[in-house]
């Protein structure tokens, strides 16, 4: 094991092996320190970044933070890795691949030939280089493109998850909270429940409910119901209606045991899926969630800090061609993200790491109350994030999920960010919005008259 | 537009999300942000309540308890360092007595008091009738208390199987929620995986008396199995309910 030093501001400072190079030189965050890891001061940051400039980039195909026998994720990546992409970047330090993501030359598609040749530890250790306006400036050249019944992530477009959870999952009460999202123009990533409830036959359920609503309204998005990936498995089996597989995933085999999947399961359920052809753009049938902290919360971090642990989550990702890929970047809480501050500077890093490494990345702005934030935090999130070209984010009802107990983005806020960025919904689902007459087609917002809009008969929403 | 406001209060009935904002230009109205920073205020205000472990106690009588505390001293320790509330302090560990009992019931504080104090007696009042076969250890309140503070509470007791009664996290709409996680056996290193969950047990949401049966059931199921978390799904039939039903 190789250890690493640099001196800064007169200081000589040590770094035993990778993983605590990796770990001194992120920027400050609750969950870093909680593992221990985090950089000991200031100065001891800085000299772990010069540090990590000079490192040599291959170095990441040669030292594994976590080692090759034991861990199925570092396999996956190192089984995977393209020499042949990374050949031009071969003989770059991190620094240096900083300066050439930064370089005008360097476009969508050179950074497209480049992310198979990428691993995680790269991206998240350049990442670690990189300020704000720098991961801003190199996620917004990067191009990420999937399908399945609209096209997701194409330029000037922001997609939205219309997330209407219900605190019992009551039919009519999601009913009422998807209406609210459609006629604000929301859906077109995702129409998806988190159930209170995680079974087969509660998921089942909601899943021949979206799917009703769906096809009465001939709407050309998708619908999932956030539940276990084995239960996934046993509805299609019954016959049940699935568009996409979710799973939340993590950036070790350890972690995500805690999560019950392996890749094998993963890659089960995502073959089931693509036997039922439900898409008819496009054939991305997963959809994963990830987040920082995840793998340390399950004690399955392995001593690497929760930056890079997390862009490990994106090359289990990467491996099943996910239409969407989620970072729920601040539910986790303050014991790994404290505060606005550092939960906007992990969203951009995570946005960062997976466009680079090739994912339709988007992010779920969001908070819980025992964080050290509140909703100027998420306006300034949103709003870095749509300007670095996030390909969608989760919206709830006024930002208030009541059944998870977190805030998000609302409706509104897209209507702010469609209007000041002039960011539009996914073309196949903006054309339904202007054939309903929900939407003018100057993308401006209409506002139908429910007893005389088509979408009105979902207001009946009579009893059960 | 008379007929689209009888609309909206109808269907607003039918769901505590904040539907169909009134808006200024795209804004929310000032109103609605207002409302939403009161909710956000008053959900800040419920983490911070202290817990009132005896008042507990005294709700739960006449059944027996034992009253915990995790190495987490204090809630500012608790909100940083989730290892510490996962573990018994060095003062109550050795408290827990060896029972070799099939249930060890724990109710813990989480990050909403209100929401123990609110349910949690309510809860087991109604489990305990269902699960007459099965022998009990006291109750153990525990404060400053994760999830998995039960595995050594359970451990410890020699149970064949925990449930901890403990209070999520608030949102605005409820500060008063009440989790129920389900581990068979419970042991330090557990992984979340191997729990089963019933959550959002309030007021709004799921009663105490259908928490309690779904309770019973995965008791009941976790022990016959030999297992529990996600190689055991809930199919009581106590999962989606009409509000109120």
């Amino acid at each position: 094991m190789t250890s690493y030093s640099a001196v800064a501001g007169g200081q000589t400072f040590r770094f035993e092996d990778l993983k605590h190079l990796l770990a001194a030189a992120s920027p400050q965050r609750s969950g870093d320190a909680l593992a221990g890891l985090a950089a000991t001061s200031d100065v001891e940051r800085v000299a772990a970044r010069y540090a990590l400039a000079d490192l040599p980039l291959k170095t990441f195909l040669s030292e594994a933070v976590v080692p090759y026998e034991d861990d199925e994720v570092t396999r996956l990546i190192v089984d995977r890795h393209d020499a042949e992409a990374f050949a031009p970047l071969a003989s770059m330090t991190v620094g240096d691949f900083r300066d050439w993501l930064l370089a005008r030359e360097t476009d969508e598609v050179a950074l497209s030939a480049a992310a198979p040749g990428l691993t995680p530890e790269m991206a998240a250790a350049v990442s670690k280089l990189m300020r704000n306006q720098d991961l801003i400036a190199v996620a917004r050249k990067a191009r990420v493109v999937t399908a399945f019944r609209d096209t997701i992530g194409l330029p000037g477009r922001l997609a939205t998850r219309l997330q209407p959870n219900h605190p019992t999952d009551d039919p009519r009460g999601i009913g009422v909270s998807i209406l609210d999202g459609l006629l604000k123009g929301a859906g077109d990533a995702v129409i998806g429940i988190n159930p209170a409830t995680d079974s087969i036959e509660n998921a089942s359920r909601l899943l021949w409910m979206l799917d009703e609503l769906r096809q009465t309204y001939d709407i050309p998005t998708q619908s999932c119901v956030l539940t276990h990936v084995t239960n996934a498995i046993a509805i299609m089996e019954n016959g049940g209606p699935i568009d996409l597989v979710f799973q939340s995933i993590a950036g070790t085999q350890k972690a995500n045991a805690s999560f019950g999947v392996d890749l094998g399961v993963l890659k089960e359920a995502r073959d089931a899926a693509l036997q039922l052809k439900r898409g008819t753009v496009g054939q991305n049938v997963m959809y994963f969630e990830t987040g920082q902290g995840a793998a340390l919360s399950a004690d399955a971090h392995h001593g690497i800090d929760q930056q890079t642990v997390e862009a490990r989550a994106y090359a289990v990702a990467r491996e099943f061609q996910p239409l969407l890929v989620n970072t729920v970047v601040g539910f986790i809480g303050p014991e790994y993200l404290f505060d606005g501050k550092e939960i906007i500077r992990a969203g951009l890093e995570d946005h960062f790491c997976g466009k680079l490494l090739g994912l339709p990345m988007g992010c779920d702005v969001c908070y819980t109350n025992h964080a050290e934030a509140d909703q100027d935090d998420m306006d300034t999130m949103m709003t870095v994030l749509t300007t670095a070209g996030v390909t969608f984010l989760i919206t709830v009802p006024g930002a208030d999920d009541v059944m998870l107990s977190y805030q998000s983005l609302s409706f509104e806020d897209m209507l702010y960010l469609r209007s000041t960025f002039g960011v539009r919904p996914a073309p196949e689902f903006e054309r339904w919005l202007v054939e309903m007459e929900l939407l003018h087609p100057d993308g401006s917002l209409a506002v139908p008259d429910l007893r005389t809009n088509r979408l009105g008969r979902l207001a009946e929403l009579e009893p059960q | 537009m008379a007929g689209e406001v009888d609309v909206w209060s109808k269907l607003r009935a039918l769901t505590p999300a904040r539907v169909a904002l009134d808006r200024s230009g795209d804004a929310p109205s000032l109103r609605s942000v207002l409302d939403f920073q009161l909710a956000h205020a008053h959900a800040r205000d419920a983490i911070h309540t202290a817990f009132d472990a005896a008042a507990i106690a005294e709700a739960l009588k006449p059944r027996e308890t034992l009253s915990v505390e995790s190495r987490a001293g204090d809630r500012a320790t608790y909100l940083k360092r989730p290892d510490l509330g996962r573990r018994l302090s060095e003062a109550s560990a050795p408290r827990i007595p060896r029972l070799d009992c099939d249930v060890a019931f724990v109710v813990a504080d989480g990050l909403s008091a209100t929401g123990v104090e609110s349910h949690a007696a309510a809860v087991l009042d109604a489990v305990m009738p269902l699960i007459p076969s099965l022998t009990v250890g006291p109750v153990v309140i525990a404060s400053q208390a994760r999830v998995a503070i039960a595995d050594e509470i359970g451990e410890r007791m020699g149970a064949r199987i925990s449930a901890i009664l403990i209070g999520e996290r608030p949102g605005l709409s409820v500060s008063d929620s009440l989790g129920i996680y389900v581990t068979y056996g419970p042991r330090i290193g557990r992984s979340d995986a191997e729990r089963n969950c019933i959550s959002n047990i309030h007021g709004h949401g799921l009663t105490p008396r259908r928490a309690a049966e779904t309770l019973a059931w995965l008791l009941h199921q976790a022990l016959d199995r030999g297992l529990s978390g996600v190689r055991l799904k809930d199919e009581s039939g106590g999962g989606p309910r009409l509000v109120g039903g």
